[in-house]
């Protein structure tokens, strides 16, 4: 059974499309980025997912149907809707105490040994942490949940660099065990492309792209090469091209390596460079 | 840290299995109730502190007790003022229970919107209904439990503090016991806390219902469509008639409870005048828990729907 599965999913508000026709099957133990610009229906779809917006089409978590059987639902997914949401008045212990009162798959113990390696105190008020601290404790409770499914909406939104990296590192070391699923929506492309293993790149609603990171790597190729190359590159119809510092890299999807290699430097091309010739191409056929 | 090959190493299943699979619905519940108390401690705090000023007073008017003692063992002064510092009381904890409970209802949905941590609690496994049951518990069980636990016990204290005073001023307590009518007072005051909180429960209720709604000022949502009205009336018709159907749906269950004919006349004085058959047979009552249940529910439906504001 795959973890999400759905078909034809839909959502509009009012005449304004957010999801027009998905269709994405996430199997289990994969970590899948939700990659789109503002407005792509990222959100959208992970609200859908969690049972929190009604929505049209066929869609099923883990073998269940997210809107009407969300109670149920939720005892194996879990969330991280966006930072700062946590209850400013709460203390630390009282989020504890609360989520094993509540959660019958958390961890105390585990959660306190996250805790114990930040230096958050257990009698503070979330009002009176730092927004990385609060952050690090949502994680701490979060990943003390053995939930099969995790869904992480912009998690490291407004954080500095240290606090982002360290997110994903832990998540990656002392959550993830390949028996469970993780989805991830990001801006930050480049700060999660070594966790992932599945990517789908969200348009104006639509997927432009749904492949494994793997398949990625072999399909699409960079290449650097000097101005007097340019023109016999670009007979190889590259999707994107950049100048920069005397020579212009171009990427390609589809194409020989070997024959790129006699033109100048190949490498896999990041991301974040394969996102934005991906979505160039489509502003550009848009205009 | 661990490294990573002992996060994948771990059994992921062996832990799923020992744990239940879910709680039952009476402790996440009490959960659900024990995070609004963490949350709105006015709740106790305020009754308290009404409290602790009224029996300031009453340490102060010990000075005058022996003297109004010995004037009743004597036949010079009558009894009747005897219990009026505690009737007081009750009604200052009650008033003020009133304004707390008015409060935290119409917070009780809108806060969380408010401050996003809606999101925050719906990511935990406690479904719409515990949530808004828990949050409309707080007003129609737990306000009245925590006044009648604290008028209780204050009166309790100010019972065994004038009765100290007339042992150390050589008086015979007996004076004091046979006139404090305080028996009574604890089934009584009981009895209506309960009819309040029932005949009370629609407007909680609405309450609630109106703070999963309102955008910004739940208050006024709460309140305008019904005064509006009621100022128009008293305007254009020179009459009152909705304006004394919201003094009934308000504080017609004290008058019930407390007034030996239900009508806000004479007051309750005995157990033996108390008349619950014609209470619970009222049809306003029942209507009235009808209409709350209705609202709970229609509170339910919205929170499922209702995003951060």
């Amino acid at each position: 059974m795959p973890c999400i599965e759905a078909r034809g999913l839909r959502k509009a508000f009012g005449a304004n499309v957010a999801l027009d026709g998905l269709d994405l099957k996430v199997e289990a133990g994969r970590i899948l980025g939700l990659i789109g610009p503002n407005g792509a229906g990222k959100s959208t779809a992970l609200l859908a997912m969690l049972g929190l917006t009604p929505y049209q089409g066929e869609l099923k978590v883990l073998g269940h149907n997210p809107w009407t059987e969300r109670d149920r639902l939720m005892r194996d997914v879990c969330f991280i809707a966006d930072v700062a949401v946590l209850p400013r008045w709460m203390r630390v212990s009282q989020a504890l105490d609360y989520v094993a009162g509540v959660h019958p798959r958390f961890d105390r113990a585990k959660a306190e040994g996250f805790l114990d390696r930040t230096t958050i105190k257990r009698t503070s008020k979330v009002r009176e942490l730092s927004k990385g601290m609060v952050t690090q404790l949502h994680l701490a409770l979060i990943m003390a949940i053995d939930a099969k499914l995790l869904i992480l909406d912009e998690p490291t939104l407004g954080l500095d660099i240290l606090f982002r990296k360290q997110f994903y590192d832990s998540l990656l070391n002392d959550y993830f065990d390949r028996s469970r699923t993780i989805v991830v929506t990001t801006h930050q492309v480049e700060e999660v492309q070594h966790i992932l293993t599945d990517v789908v790149f969200l348009d104006r609603g639509r997927i432009v792209l749904d492949s494994s990171m793997e398949a990625l790597e072999a399909r699409y190729l960079e290449l650097a090469v000097t101005p007097e190359q340019l023109a016999a590159a670009r007979t190889f119809r590259p999707l994107y091209e950049r100048a920069g510092l005397g020579r212009s890299f171009l990427i390609f999807d589809g194409v020989d390596r070997a024959q790129l290699e006699e033109l100048g430097e190949v490498r896999t091309p990041s991301l974040a460079d394969i996102f934005v010739a991906r979505m160039g191409e489509r502003q550009e056929r848009a205009a | 840290m661990t490294s990573p090959s002992d996060a994948i190493d771990e059994p992921a299943v062996a832990p799923q299995d020992a744990a239940p699979t879910a709680f039952s619905w009476r402790r996440l519940f009490y959960w659900s109730v024990r995070r609004e108390l963490w949350e709105n401690r006015s709740i106790y705090v305020a009754p308290l502190a009404m409290v602790a000023f009224g029996l300031l007073g009453v340490l102060l008017s010990t000075i005058a007790l022996p003297h109004y003692l010995r004037a009743i063992a004597e036949g010079t002064a009558k009894a009747g003022r005897l219990m009026g510092p505690y009737s007081f009381l009750a009604f200052s904890v009650m008033v003020v229970q009133f304004f707390v409970a008015v409060f935290y209802s119409l917070g009780a949905l809108h806060g969380e919107r408010r401050d996003r941590s809606i999101l925050f609690w719906k990511s935990l496994p406690v479904s719409d209904l515990i949530t808004v049951l828990s949050k409309a518990a707080i007003p129609i069980v737990v306000v009245p439990v925590i006044s009648f636990a604290i008028i209780f016990s204050s009166q309790l204290f100010m019972m065994l503090w004038s009765t100290l005073v007339t042992l150390v001023n050589g008086i015979s307590p007996t004076v004091l016991w046979s006139h404090l009518d305080l028996s009574t007072m604890w089934v009584v005051l009981p009895y209506g806390l309960i009819v309040n909180a029932l005949w009370q429960a629609p407007v909680f209720a609405w309450f609630i219902l109106v703070s999963g709604w309102a955008r910004r000022t739940p208050i006024l949502w709460a309140v305008g469509p019904f005064v509006a009205p009621a100022l128009l009336e008293a305007g254009a018709f020179r009459t009152s008639h909705i304006g004394k159907f919201l003094g009934e749906r308000f504080f017609g269950g004290f008058a019930e409870a407390y007034t030996i004919k239900g009508d806000g006349g004479g007051t309750v004085q005995y157990i033996t005048q108390l008349n619950p058959a014609r209470t619970f047979s009222l049809p306003e009552l029942w209507i009235g828990l009808a209409a709350a249940a209705a609202m709970l529910a229609a509170a339910v439906w919205l929170r499922r729907r209702r995003e951060p504001i």
